[in-house]
């Protein structure tokens, strides 16, 4: 039993709306997996939550009409790892997803849960930073869209409203057309792990495939928010893939990052991770964006 | 308090619960199906693995408001009229999968959705398919030999 | 079907159909439920405690306080009494507590309707503390001046020092020491070990609850040692033991964390007060962490010091284990643990043992598989492979030249070697990894391989089965026939998943004749009922309660036969049991079934002769010990700069004599081996160093391995002949575990040339020390 007021349920988004504009308080659940074990930890008290799960519009995977992937926010990790749409063009994205949790998390667990929940480690959210994934919120009141990498701004804080329901997760085609990526997640286990590390780096490459274009370095749990380190990047724009680009990604990271001391890891040990993840990463990426490495 | 219709193991069921119920705690507590183990009650042992709708999920982190409409499927409606085991059941028998037990229902139904998926998996794959369970009696050696015996195996 | 044969195990049927009821699928309907208030100090009292708020509560029943409670102290260890005060367990617990011993600690009990009722309330209960620097190590708290039980004034609850010579133990009081010196000698300067606090993570959750029958205290748990919960339990109450009913269901897993009494006291307590109301207590995940038992944390300082043939000349150990808040079993565990050290190798000249067990304010620490053996068994093998690598001898045969062998006599218990495997697992061990090639070729590879490293390890083990002389060592079986021949066995000794039940079957069908499908072990230990037991530990369920099986089932036969020659007028030294029958040995003509004689002498009528309901019920003792043997060998890759190992195959091969029943004792192995490789490269419970409060005590953050973090592993045994056991057979509950570590660690220390000492090797860990030996550069 746990120390919920109330627990409605929205079969629109319309509805969902209404509710979380009308009830202060009110929390739209989704897959629930996050949400119940805070209220559980007591971190949430006498709660009302209004499910989303069974919207049909937000459970929706598809391509916009200028190529870019829509991702409605109820879908749940299995199917987003499953679907030929992601794998195709973004399979960084079904990579990370199929690393989250357990087979039993990810049958119901979902990708807009875990950018709202605003967790450092959330694994399908790192990713979404490479590739600068843009946010629509919706309110009542309106609609905005705004680029992942201004969503969060803290340790479980982002700039949702609570009347405001996430209704989709877009994935700009100029971000993985002709691109390649790669996710690392760092953890001690290979199941049902928390990532001590995450990092993503997506990149495209010259006609001659010999030269970096651009790149995007993202990183989890190196940082109070997931994070970008753009001016590595800036330094790796146009270098020649070879010794020195993984030097210079290596050497340039941790500048950008504010790696801690905890108990789950020592500063030594993620500032190891950071540069070692960030090279595997790179050389993974540039291969598959059809570049070669030595 | 509401109403909520679903089917557990086949059968439609009208329950009144509170609005906190989890669905763990209705299925044992007010259905009598104690194969729902409880042993972390946030998602990290399956011990609680129940299908919704035929995919196994964690019925610790799952409001019983929530299953409105669903299908549920627990241990206890697996066995054909006759009383038979089902395969994974009898699987898990013929090769020493169980031994204290606690997990082994869990094991068992994320087994059944396997072998409904009607896919083929090497033993890699089966790792991962089953690493929502934690045993600690088997190392899974066993679980993973049961399952191989039932489920369609990648050479 | 009998010994020797894969029977199926008698309770799967029940467990794959959630036919098997648990400790917390009985509870009625109507029962109570308990939240205990812990404390939010490691160390201190309580000063008071404001309840007013909590009792105004909904649902809420009753709010007892430490202050509330009997003021005497009791036992909590699940061991047999000892009739020799010397002897006996340590009396430190109160049922709720002021004095503050952990983080964490029981300092009042709210008691509602629901669970979540009683979790609200125990919100409102207001505690105010005098607090206390914690004490978490035993540098810290030994000879403190801050005295955590007044039975120990120096917190040091208890020591065990001695010296050996010519195989005879000289025992004598050395001080408390941290310092590199053994027994302050400047040539026994050791190489320090450290082990952490780990949990049994069995999948059931402590769970208990208690009512009143009458004048009588019910108490369904699931302990390992229902007798002994039943005593402790009524010591804590100061009522007779025979108010006390105990009921063990089925069990879902206990490593020894269930061997001792922890909530049962309570739950007791409260229903009495209740007016016999039933009062449940279910520890969460985060409870059964932490308030229930840990493996003790050791500090270990060893010698091993060989001639120039590699003979060992001098070993020295001392261990300082850190015992938690309570004594528990922390006196007899770090005995078992200084004496083990001296029993698989031998060193011809000096032998010196030091240790001594801490009371600190961390939970605490008691039996789990292995009690002890796994932490020094750890450092021992670590360390033969250091030195072998110092003098590049082969660490296998710088083992072989130094361990016991059949025929040795243990220097503290007396016992005699009389199977010994261990030469053949190692052999067999070496053939399966193809030992000599691949150490050989990768330590070709690792040449010129920066980044990928290979390693190939072993580690062995002797440990001890059964705690004769010690403790006493006894079981109890009761068998009861019915007309039709089939029979219920009636074992104090209880199943909790490591397949005792099915052995036991095995067993009385191996004398009796009659097939497991015709014999029910009842698998609930009701204490008004079962006969006596001391409880499932030590590996020895089917070493010595398998002599009780096999003694009540002798008895059973040799009933059976007179009872059929008085019938038949056939002479009784002539008759034997054969598939159900009576036969005789010279004809092998059939006299009767057993059904016909059950049936007779039960019902027979003829107006005058008495009747007579067929048992038998025998108490066996065992004035005996054995050694089970095993080895691992690991064979693994070290991703260097993520300090990642990959482990890619283990091979156990175990000397537990004759199996009972091969696939079983498999089993058994498959998951202590992987136990034993969560023990090397992930477990371990943490604390804030500055409060005590636990940081990882959930399932998440204490790393037991998935399905995804376990290798191949493949099992093998030498099969010996154990004169002490019932048939042949010693014991494999705990041994499993006991090598993994240290093949781990040596494998590692194979691949990369760094010696590591301490567990678990995690990637933290890695890369720390491959940093620290210049692998991994800036």
């Amino acid at each position: 039993m746990y120390d919920i007021r109330e627990s409605l349920t929205a079969h629109t988004v319309e509805e969902a709306l209404s509710l979380l504009s009308t009830h202060e308080g009110m929390i739209p659940a989704a897959g629930g997996t996050d949400i119940l074990i805070k209220v559980r930890e007591r971190k949430l008290k006498a709660v009302s939550l209004v499910s989303i799960l069974g919207i049909p519009e937000l459970n929706t995977i598809s391509m916009g009409e200028d190529g870019s992937i829509c991702i409605g926010p109820v879908c749940c990790f299995t199917r987003i790892t499953e679907d030929p749409l992601i794998m195709e063009n973004v399979p960084m994205l079904g990579e990370a997803c199929r690393q989250i949790g357990s087979p039993q998390i990810r049958n119901v667990a979902t990708i807009g849960g875990n950018i709202c929940n605003g967790a450092v480690s959330a694994d399908s959210v790192t990713p979404l930073y490479a590739l600068d994934a843009i946010l629509t919120l919706r309110s009542v009141k309106g609609e905005r869209c705004i680029p992942i990498r201004e969503f969060h701004t803290g340790p479980g804080k982002t700039v949702r409203n609570p009347d405001e329901l996430l209704t989709m997760i877009r994935i700009p085609k100029e971000s993985f057309a002709k691109h390649g990526s790669c996710y690392i997640k760092f953890g001690q286990r290979k199941a049902m792990e928390i990532a001590t590390l995450g990092c993503a780096v997506n990149v495209s490459l010259s006609e001659d495939k010999t030269k970096i274009c651009s790149a995007a370095i993202a990183y989890g749990v190196a940082a109070p928010t997931p994070v970008r380190c753009t001016e590595t990047e800036t330094l790796l724009t146009g270098m020649t893939i070879g010794p020195e680009l993984f030097k210079t990604a290596r050497e340039h990271v941790t500048a950008e990052l504010q790696p801690r001391d905890s108990w789950r890891a020592s500063k030594e040990l993620r500032i190891q991770l950071i540069k070692e993840l960030v090279v595997r990463a790179l050389k993974s990426a540039v291969i598959r964006a059809g570049g070669e490495v030595d | 308090m509401q109403v909520v219709h679903f089917y557990v193991n086949g059968k439609p069921k009208e329950l009144a619960v509170q609005d906190g119920e989890v669905l763990t705690d209705t299925l044992r507590n007010q259905l009598g199906l104690t194969s729902v183990k409880k042993g972390c009650e946030v998602g990290e042992c399956g011990a609680c693995t129940v299908l919704i709708d035929g995919h196994a999920q964690n019925s610790c982190l799952f409001l019983t408001t929530w299953a409105e409409g669903k299908h549920i499927l627990t241990v206890e409606g697996l066995r054909s009229g006759c009383g038979e085991l089902h395969p994974v059941q009898q699987a898990f028998i013929d090769e020493a999968a169980v031994q204290c037990g606690f997990c082994t229902p869990g094991f068992i139904m994320t087994g059944v959705e396997l072998v409904n998926s009607g896919k083929k998996y090497t033993r890699e794959e089966l790792r991962e398919a089953i690493s929502g369970h934690l045993c600690r009696c088997t190392g899974y050696e066993n679980i993973l030999r049961a399952l191989e015996k039932v489920v369609g195996i990648k050479s | 079907m009998g010994i020797r044969q894969n029977a199926k195990r008698v309770d799967a049927f029940q467990k794959v159909t959630g036919e098997a009821k648990y400790v917390e699928d009985l509870i009625p309907r109507d029962a109570l439920y308990v939240k205990i208030v812990h404390s939010t100090i490691a160390n201190g009292f309580v000063k008071s405690i404001d309840t007013s708020e909590a009792e105004k509560a909904p649902g809420v029943e009753m709010v007892l306080t430490c202050f509330d409670v009997p003021k005497h102290c009791y036992i909590t260890a699940g061991h047999p009494l000892s009739l020799d005060p010397a002897h006996e367990d340590v009396k430190d617990k109160h049922i709720l507590t002021s004095h503050v011993r952990y983080y964490g600690d029981d300092v009042a009990a709210v008691v509602a309707d629901t669970p979540l009722h009683a979790q609200l309330a125990a919100e409102l209960v207001r505690v105010e503390y005098e607090e206390h620097k914690p004490l978490l190590t035993p540098g810290d708290a030994i000879n403190a001046p801050d005295v955590l039980h007044d039975i120990r004034p120096n917190n040091e609850l208890s020591r065990m020092d001695f010296t050996i010579k010519d195989g005879k133990p000289t025992f004598g009081t050395a001080e408390f020491s941290t310092a590199p010196e053994i027994a302050g000698r400047a040539d026994l300067v050791g190489e320090q070990f450290h082990t952490p606090p780990v949990n049994a993570v069995h999948l059931e959750n402590h769970s208990c609850f208690a009512y009143m029958d009458g004048r009588k205290i019910v108490v369904y748990t699931c302990n390992q040692a229902p007798h002994t919960v039943r005593r402790n339990t009524a010591n804590a109450l100061g009522i007779p033991v025979g108010d006390v009913r105990v009921v063990k269901p089925y069990l879902g897993g206990g490593f020894g964390n269930k061997q001792d009494t922890v909530y049962e006291p309570l739950v007791a307590l409260l229903t009495q007060r209740l007016g016999g109301r039933c009062v449940a207590h279910i520890c969460t995940r985060e409870e059964t962490f932490i308030n229930t038992r840990t493996r003790h944390a050791f500090d270990m300082n060893i010698v091993s010091q060989p001639d120039k043939d590699g003979k060992l000349l001098k070993k020295a150990v001392r261990i300082n284990s850190n015992g938690g808040s309570y004594a528990a079993h922390g006196h007899a565990i770090t005995a078992f643990a200084v004496t083990t050290y001296f029993q698989t190798y031998i060193a011809q000249d000096e032998q010196i043992g030091e240790s001594s067990c801490a009371y600190t304010n961390l939970p605490t620490a008691a039996a789990m598989r292995g009690y002890g053996i796994p932490q020094i068994v750890y450092a021992m093998e670590c360390q033969m492979d250091d030195v072998a690598r110092e003098h590049g001898w082969d660490p296998i045969e710088f083992r072989r030249k130094n361990m016991h062998r059949e025929g040795f006599v243990d220097p503290f218990s007396g016992f005699v070697v009389k199977s010994f495997g261990l030469d053949d697992c190692i052999q067999k061990g070496c053939e399966l990894s193809n030992w000599k090639q691949k150490r050989a070729e990768y330590d070709a590879f690792n040449k010129t391989s920066k980044d990928l490293k290979k390693g190939l390890g072993m580690g062995l083990f002797a440990y001890k089965i059964s705690v004769w002389p010690l403790s006493i060592e006894n079981a109890a079986c009761r068998i009861i026939m019915n007309e039709d021949g089939t029979a219920q066995i009636h074992i104090g000794a209880i199943e909790l998943g490591q397949g005792a039940d099915t052995a036991w079957a095995q067993i009385a069908s191996e004398i009796l004749t009659i097939p497991e499908n015709r014999l029910t072990v009842i698998s609930t230990q009701d204490t008004d009922i079962a006969p006596y037991d001391n409880g499932a530990y030590a590996s020895r369920q089917t070493y010595v309660c398998g002599g009780a099986v096999r003694k009540a089932a002798e008895q059973m036969r040799d009933k059976l036969l007179d009872r059929a020659s008085k019938l038949k007028n056939v002479p009784a030294d002539d008759l034997c049991l054969d598939s159900e029958k009576i036969v005789t040995k010279s004809t092998g003509a059939t006299v009767a079934s057993i059904a016909e004689i059950c049936a007779h002498y039960n019902f027979f009528n003829d107006g005058f002769t008495d009747t007579e309901h067929l048992t038998s019920e025998a108490t066996y003792t065992l004035h005996d010990a054995s050694f089970a043997y095993g080895v691992s060998f690991v064979d693994l890759e070290v991703d260097v700069p993520l300090g990642k190992v990959n482990l890619k195959k283990v091979w156990a091969v175990h000397d537990s004599g004759t199996l009972i029943n091969p696939q079983l004792a498999e089993a058994q192995v498959h998951g202590g081996l992987v136990m034993g490789l969560g023990y090397a490269l992930s477990e371990q419970m943490l604390f804030d160093p500055k409060t005590g409060k636990p940081l990882n005590n959930n399932l998440l953050d204490y790393k037991i391995p998935t399905a995804m973090d376990v290798p191949e592993i493949e099992v093998h045994f030498i099969e010996t002949y154990e004169p002490s056991g019932p048939f042949g057979n010693k014991g494999l509950a705990e041994p499993p575990i006991l090598a993994q570590a240290p093949a781990v660690r040596n494998a590692i220390l194979h691949a990369t040339g760094v010696p590591l000492y301490e567990i678990p090797m995690t990637p933290q860990r890695l890369v720390h020390a491959f940093r620290a030996a210049g692998l991994i550069e800036d």
